[in-house]
């Protein structure tokens, strides 16, 4: 699936707290492109990638997802678009008391009829599947355990594991790894782009561990105050750059940032954990 | 970000309303304690004092009897019969206004945060409806049916199933809307059905919660469907009745000691099904 934005504004809140998180962006995305999206706390990452999954009207400017405007379609047309959407919110949306299969084989509802839902939640249709995915992650013994049973790294695999069942061609994953030690982390990672690789699907991560994402990405954005700041290949970033990304509010940033020359020797350590 | 200045300077923008509600809260109270005339020292007059002392002189001993215990495990199981039946009534009922007035299962508020007139129209009717069940005592029901469908257990089931569909209409909406929402959406955004965002977000929170108050309402039902005995609608309150219209006081205590048992059961029955649920 390829998304293009075009002079795309997003505000949030309403009346005087009305403010733009995204200000006047342009951004394309290939199909089968794996993007990494990163910039300070409170740039707009969360923003963008919601407004990518139809789940935040733009404010002005146009967002085309294959080619399509999804505002300019009927509710009913709009949501069937969502269903080749996968966006994974930061904290994974796990209710209390859901067992894991069930929360694993919610990513194929969009796939389900209600009456197949409903069938599933009584005896999980397809729990092998959802045993796979929990596989990938490290999560092979949790298939019959609650969500509320879970530290927050394991969640937060579960909310990935969702991911592998879904079949959508477009993957948005909002700090998916935020939650995992590094090394947990960065195999995580790697487990989501050879699916999103292996799918062809367009995949955009947004993190706050520079160097796992430019050791793990070749399209590096920037972010900062909605607006983007810098669109580059992941060997052309410049330490000046991500200093002048983060910069400003970070007074130690110089000390913070001493980022090694080439992206192979980075290690996976980063100040965020 | 501005720092906090001082301790004094800084003010609880939250204070000001917090007061305002306590002072608007106390003034309410005060003139509604006066105008119904509550004064408890009535109850410890000599008049009011021997008349309870006579009936209640009757209560012991229980009446026991083989004839009369089946009578009255016959009217129990009838009352039970009523209020089950009237709950499940009032389920089909309830179940299906709050899922539809439930605005976190929104498709077209999706990223627009504002619902179509329709949807908004159509939520606010059904509120509408939700108060006009409930609004209407369960006894008043009861008469109603019983002039239209006769004395008898239809009309305490229909009473039944109206007011309290009224009444878990309106605490399923509530109890949807204060569970966390997150869960919900992130399906809908996702492409999930409304229905299906349902099952998967939001039921597996609401649960414990939604079968604890309903077996509550079962409980008020059994007492409720005893109260429309009393005005023809079968069951317990029709025997207790007649035993209370005889001076029986022997009878009337075995009544008593019924419900208690009664609402001790389904006390039972609530704290089991949570403990299976959590």
């Amino acid at each position: 699936m390829s998304a293009l934005l075009t002079h795309l504004s997003v505000q949030l809140g309403a009346g005087r707290e009305a403010r733009l998180a995204i200000d006047d962006i342009s951004l394309a995305f290939a199909r089968g492109e794996q993007v990494a999206v990163i910039g300070p706390s409170g740039a707009g990452k969360t923003t963008l990638l919601h407004t990518m999954a139809i789940a935040l009207k733009p404010q002005s400017g146009q967002l085309q997802i294959d080619g399509v405007d999804p505002w300019q379609l009927d509710d009913a047309a709009r949501h069937r678009q969502r269903a080749r959407i996968f966006l994974a919110p930061q904290s994974p949306p796990l209710p209390p008391r859901q067992r894991v299969v069930n929360a694993v084989l919610a990513g194929r509802l969009p796939q389900m009829s209600t009456w197949q839902a409903l069938r599933s939640l009584a005896y999980p249709l397809d729990a092998p599947a959802a045993q796979r995915a929990l596989e990938k992650f490290k999560l092979e013994d949790k298939l019959t355990l609650r969500c509320d049973r879970l530290s927050g790294g394991e969640r937060q695999r579960v909310g990935l594991a969702r991911m592998l069942l879904s079949a959508a061609p477009l993957i948005l994953l909002d700090e998916p790894v935020s939650s995992l030690d590094p090394v947990l982390g960065a195999a995580a990672l790697q487990v989501v782009q050879e699916e999103a690789a292996a799918r062809g699907a367009t995949m955009v991560v947004s993190l706050h561990d520079v160097n796992l994402a430019r050791s793990r990405f070749s399209r590096l954005i920037g972010i900062r105050a909605g607006r983007v700041e810098f669109d580059v290949a992941a060997e052309s970033l410049r330490d000046e750059q991500l200093a002048a990304l983060y910069g400003a509010e970070l007074p130690l940033a110089a000390s913070n940032f001493a980022l090694p020359e080439s992206a192979d020797e980075a290690p996976r350590l980063t100040r965020c954990f | 970000m501005s720092a906090i200045p001082s301790r004094t300077a800084w003010r609880d923008p939250a204070w000001n309303g917090r007061v305002t509600m306590a002072v608007i809260f106390l003034a309410l109270l005060l003139p509604v304690g006066y105008f119904a005339e509550f004064n408890p020292l009535v109850l410890f007059e000599a008049s009011s004092l021997r008349a309870a002392k006579q009936f209640l002189s009757t209560f012991i001993p229980p009446a026991h009897s083989a004839e009369f215990l089946k009578l009255a495990a016959e009217a129990t199981w009838k009352t039970v019969a009523i209020a089950t039946v009237g709950i499940f009534f009032a389920l089909m009922i309830a179940i299906p206004l709050s899922l539809a007035a439930n605005q976190s299962l929104s498709i077209s508020m999706i990223g627009v945060n504002r619902m179509c007139f329709f949807c908004h129209s159509l939520r606010y009717a059904i509120r509408w409806l939700l108060i006009g069940l409930r609004s209407i005592p369960e006894l008043v029901w009861a008469l109603l049916f019983v002039r239209a469908v006769g004395l008898g257990d239809t009309a305490g089931v229909m009473a039944i199933a109206l007011t309290y569909g009224g009444m878990l209409g309106k605490v399923f909406m509530e109890i949807f809307e204060s569970a966390e929402a997150e869960p919900t959406r992130a399906l809908l955004r996702n492409g999930a059905g409304r229905l299906q965002a349902f099952f998967y977000g939001a039921l597996p929170a609401c649960l414990p919660e939604l079968v604890s108050y309903t077996v509550y309402r079962w409980e008020c039902a059994i007492r409720a469907s005893v109260i429309m005995g009393f005005v023809g609608a079968g069951g317990l309150g029709q025997q207790m009745e007649l035993s209370m219209r005889m001076l029986a006081g022997g009878e009337v205590f075995t009544f008593l000691a019924i419900f208690v048992l009664l609402v001790w059961i389904a006390d039972l029955i609530s704290k089991a099904l949570r403990r299976t649920l959590d």
